[in-house]
């Protein structure tokens, strides 16, 4: 495979937070490699505290890794990188005090796109995520989906080839989560993007992506890629379907032994440190 | 956040209704405790007395000397406080250690009387303008500089992370994400500084001073001219009401809507 066709390349990168020795000491990735190719939803799976929200941030250029490079879209990160990737966040990255519109806009704005193309091509992210109806409400007003749509809306306006997302529909119920999955499939069945999408849920795993990276507990390193090989858009009926069943079942084989080895060794650190040095080291 | 939470109109009404009502009991037992019971007129002039004395001093314009002194400290300690508390409390807003260490070490001094310090000012500045600028500053500087520190301290770590991502430079981040989301703790801790700022300068006027309202105030108690002295309270009451009704309404536009 030649680097063009790769998106994003990360190349044995490790991370740790705090200085080895110390209570808030955490290796948080070690010696990580992982190739993203041009046009594909890349998921991240493993066991909570793997280190795959980390991973995510550095090839955001939100955090810079204590080892190792990684290059996107063959530039190398060396922070923030506005014009090839936008992020979506969890939950609660719309601005309060603005509307999705004046959200929407605010991202161009920092990127000195002119008002005009700004206000023609949130008017574009609005109607692919349904929301145009609600242009002038404010975060506060809408339904949890409705605010990761209006945050997905806000990402796509900035119009990147790469969309990073950090468990994008982990706060939401599970109707509104596989909806909102329905619409993403849909969604990369016409635009090409290229998408590294982290999550904690199998079954979002397996319906989304082309290829599933498994994370080792912590210290995180990619154990196993699998791959789905299904076209989008992929329809309800893929859930029920036996290819389906049989690759989470394998992801969840492949998991298990991780979650039970990442429980322990919680359990112990909590012994080691305290309740409340585990509690508040390193992310997820 | 946004929405109309106040109350129906009825409701309103009928609570305005005993505001005004409260407001007129007390006017007609002042009438009555003065004009009809008897209570000496040295300790509680009528209200018609009062009325007489209000109109005269706003006819003769008497009140525009010390009413301009006393403004003017204001003004001065209060933008002192405001540039001061609002510079130091950003800095100290921008490190999590400074944070921890003085965050408590202000809180502990705020608990402190500080007019403690005007005999203190008043040998350095003098019994002028100067110390009473110096004693509202001063009073009305903790306030301030807590709600910025905590209103800049406590941004969403998660708006930041997604306004960096999307290329913020430091001046967009603060002006549409630092800001905006510590104006409406700030907004809180600038009233409390307003409020204090104009209670110590008129305070400490009538404690020792050459010019102003609170100066005069004592002057006529001096006097007995307990007419024309409450008429000057009543006057200062409505200064401080019609600040007041200015302040709120700049902070309807500070605030998120």
């Amino acid at each position: 495979m030649n680097s063009t066709e790769m998106a994003v390349r990360v190349h044995n990168v490790s991370h740790q937070f705090g200085e080895a020795g110390q209570a808030r000491h955490v290796q948080a990735l070690l010696n990580t490699s992982l190739d993203v190719t041009r046009g594909e939803l890349h998921c991240l799976i493993g066991p909570s505290g793997c280190g795959k929200s980390t991973l995510l941030s550095v090839i955001g250029g939100l955090t810079k890794p204590s080892t190792g490079t990684v290059t996107v879209a063959g530039k190398p990160v060396r922070g923030p990188m506005p014009r090839d990737l936008a992020y979506v966040f969890q939950e609660n990255a719309l601005f309060p005090w603005n509307t999705v519109f004046e959200n929407i806009v605010l991202g161009m704005k920092f990127q000195g796109v002119p008002k005009a193309e700004r206000n023609e091509r949130a008017r574009r992210a609005l109607e692919a995520v349904g929301l145009e109806a609600f242009a002038e409400h404010f975060p506060g007003q809408l339904s949890g989906g409705m605010r990761q749509r209006a945050a997905l809306a806000r990402a796509l306006s900035l119009e990147t080839d790469i969309l990073l997302m950090d468990e994008p529909f982990g706060a939401l119920d599970e109707q509104t989560r596989m909806v909102l999955g329905e619409d993403l499939s849909v969604l990369l069945s016409y635009s090409r993007k290229t998408i590294v999408f982290v999550t904690h849920s199998l079954g979002e795993a397996v319906f989304l992506a082309d290829r599933v990276a498994v994370f080792s507990a912590r210290p995180g390193s990619i154990k196993e890629i699998i791959a789905v090989d299904e076209p989008h858009p992929r329809k309800p009926s893929f859930m029920t379907a036996p290819k389906f069943h049989a690759l989470r079942d394998q992801l969840y084989g492949l998991l298990h032994d991780e979650i039970r080895k990442s429980m322990s060794e919680t359990a112990q650190s909590r012994r080691r440190y305290g309740e409340a040095a585990a509690a508040s080291g390193g992310g997820s | 956040m946004n929405g109309d939470i106040r109350d129906p109109l009825p409701i309103r009404l009928a609570s305005h209704g005993i505001q005004a009502a409260f407001l007129i009991g007390l006017l007609a037992l002042w009438f009555l405790a003065t004009n009809v019971w008897g209570v000496s007129s040295i300790l509680l002039p009528s209200p018609i007395d009062v009325w007489h004395q209000l109109i005269d001093v706003i006819r003769t314009g008497e009140f525009v000397r010390d009413l301009r002194i006393t403004l003017s400290e204001f003004a001065f300690a209060f933008l002192i406080a405001m540039v001061l508390g609002i510079s130091i409390g950003y800095f100290i807003s921008r490190s999590p250690y400074f944070i921890k260490v003085f965050e408590p070490l202000f809180a502990a001094i705020y608990a402190i009387p500080i007019i403690l310090f005007l005999p203190l000012y008043i040998m350095i500045w003098g019994l002028g303008p100067a110390s009473k600028i110096a004693l509202g500053a001063t009073i009305s500087f903790f306030p301030i500089v807590m709600s910025t520190v905590v209103g800049f301290g406590s941004v969403d770590r998660t708006l930041a992370a997604a306004a960096r991502s999307m290329g913020a430079n430091n001046v967009q981040m603060f002006r549409h994400v630092l800001l905006p989301a510590a104006l409406p703790v700030m907004l809180a801790g600038l009233r409390m500084g307003f409020t204090v700022a104009l209670l110590s300068v008129i305070g400490s006027e009538t404690i020792a001073s050459l010019g102003g309202l609170g100066h005069r105030i004592v002057n006529l108690a001096e006097n007995m001219e307990m007419g024309r002295m409450f008429a000057y309270i009543v006057f200062v009451v409505a200064i401080v009401a019609f600040l007041n009704l200015a302040l709120s309404t700049l902070e309807a536009y500070g605030r998120w809507r």
